[in-house]
């Protein structure tokens, strides 16, 4: 006698819920502080319902069938809101994976023929299998989805422009300079000269780990393209270290400005726009006074 | 037949480029800027370039020229008005026109023009006065 699988699930669909209920409360693993049980139960029930509905004798064979097409969007859904949620992906196994432990125990109990009972474990265990890869792709896109959104935050607020002084602008680079980061940070430099009327800008890398000549060619391709504007460009920030690493190389920065401090750069901006500053008058008489 | 203006401001020669440029203008105001400063013996030429928003190769390489064929005739070249685009197109086709002065608008680059004609005059000065000596 050939038993319907799928009659058998549909019966018990409630003993399947409230058993995989269990199965799922039972381990210590759970994070019940990201989800409450409320919406735990919901979300299962929700998958019981979509699986079970449209599972039948044709399709259980075929996990491509478009007769899953909801229950792969429910998956879908529940894994990236997962991934989006902070869940480990341990987490998120045992989810589907208890699931299918459930299933497999239900046909425990109704099937009392133990070849037919493999049979059916075979069956539906490879259509489980398939819905639990499923699930960890979309986990990892999810996943991945909220690294890029980091990445495109980091390169958006990493790079500011500030103007320290009428006509002199700065610009603090923390980080590795990729050829993407100097596109970003070329444009944004060059489109704040235009809006200023600035005619010096300082690159300040004293928050860049490491230079390479890659990165050397970005920082000239920069410099080059703001003389090219009308403007003037100092490298600032230039610790000993990368300095030896630059002179190793045999990179030549000989036709660019270099300052090894923020300061010292401003300083040479100021000169060069004939500004002085000075200590007012009242404080060095302080000064003086205090000296003596 | 299209060409763009050439202005005469005192001992500069002043350019607005107000379109963008194909190769016939570009060779044409290459030519008509060189016998222009012949001409005129201008000491400085000022090119405006703050409409062209679109450069190639060509054009790149025929701003580097005019600024060579203008040293040879004696008036320095600055090119003025970049827009961060075509300022990003050339360093990326690899001509950061080296020989060319740049500054930011007309007005500085006027600026720059008379600083570099005062500077020369200091030197001729300096020499005279050792020649005297």
């Amino acid at each position: 006698m050939l038993v319907n699988i799928t009659s058998i699930l549909k019966n018990k669909k409630a003993d399947i819920l409230e058993l995989w209920m269990k199965n799922q409360l039972s381990n210590p693993g759970l994070a019940d502080d990201l989800i409450s049980n409320q919406d735990l139960r919901s979300q299962s029930k929700e998958l019981v319902n979509a699986l079970v509905n449209s599972l039948n004798e044709n399709n259980i064979e075929n996990s491509n069938s478009s007769d899953f097409d909801q229950v792969i969007e429910i998956l879908g859904g529940i894994s990236i809101s997962r991934a989006r949620q902070g869940f480990s992906p341990r987490e998120t196994g045992f989810f589907i994976l208890s699931l299918k432990e459930t299933l497999l125990e239900i046909l425990n109990q109704e099937i009392s023929d133990v070849k037919e009972l493999f049979v059916q474990s075979l069956r539906l265990s490879r259509l489980m299998d398939n819905f639990t890869i499923l699930t960890f792709e979309t986990f990892i896109k999810g996943r991945e989805e909220v690294i890029m959104r980091q990445t495109d935050e980091i390169t958006d607020i990493s790079t500011p422009v500030i103007k320290v002084w009428d006509g002199i602008l700065a610009l603090p680079i923390i980080g590795t300079l990729d050829s993407a980061r100097t596109q970003v940070v070329m444009e944004n430099l060059l489109q704040e000269i235009v809006i200023t009327g600035s005619s010096i800008a300082i690159l300040d890398i004293s928050g860049v780990p490491t230079v390479d000549s890659l990165v050397a060619q970005h920082l000239l391709k920069a410099v080059s393209a703001t003389r090219l504007m009308g403007a003037e460009c100092i490298i600032s920030g230039i610790r000993p270290e990368i300095a030896q690493t630059i002179v190793h190389l045999g990179i030549d920065l000989s036709q660019i400005i270099t300052k090894a401090t923020l300061a010292s750069a401003l300083q040479y901006a100021f000169k060069s726009l004939r500004l002085e500053v000075k200590r007012s008058a009242t404080d060095t008489k302080l000064f003086n006074k205090l000296q003596y | 037949m299209e060409r763009i203006p050439i202005l005469k401001m005192g001992p500069f020669l002043l350019v607005t480029i107000q379109i963008d440029l194909y190769d016939r203008l570009a060779l044409d105001l290459e030519e008509d800027l060189v016998r222009m400063v012949e001409k005129t013996s201008a000491k400085g030429v000022l090119i405006d370039i703050s409409a062209v928003t679109i450069v190639d190769s060509f054009m790149g390489r025929i701003l580097g020229n005019i600024a060579s064929m203008s040293r040879l005739l004696d008036a320095q070249t600055v090119v003025v008005g970049m827009q961060p685009a075509v300022a990003i197109t050339l360093v990326e086709l690899g001509l950061p026109l080296n020989g060319v002065s740049t500054a930011l608008d007309v007005e500085k680059g006027m600026a720059l023009l008379k600083s570099k004609m005062l500077f020369e005059e200091e030197e001729d000065e300096q020499e005279d006065d050792a020649g005297i000596n």
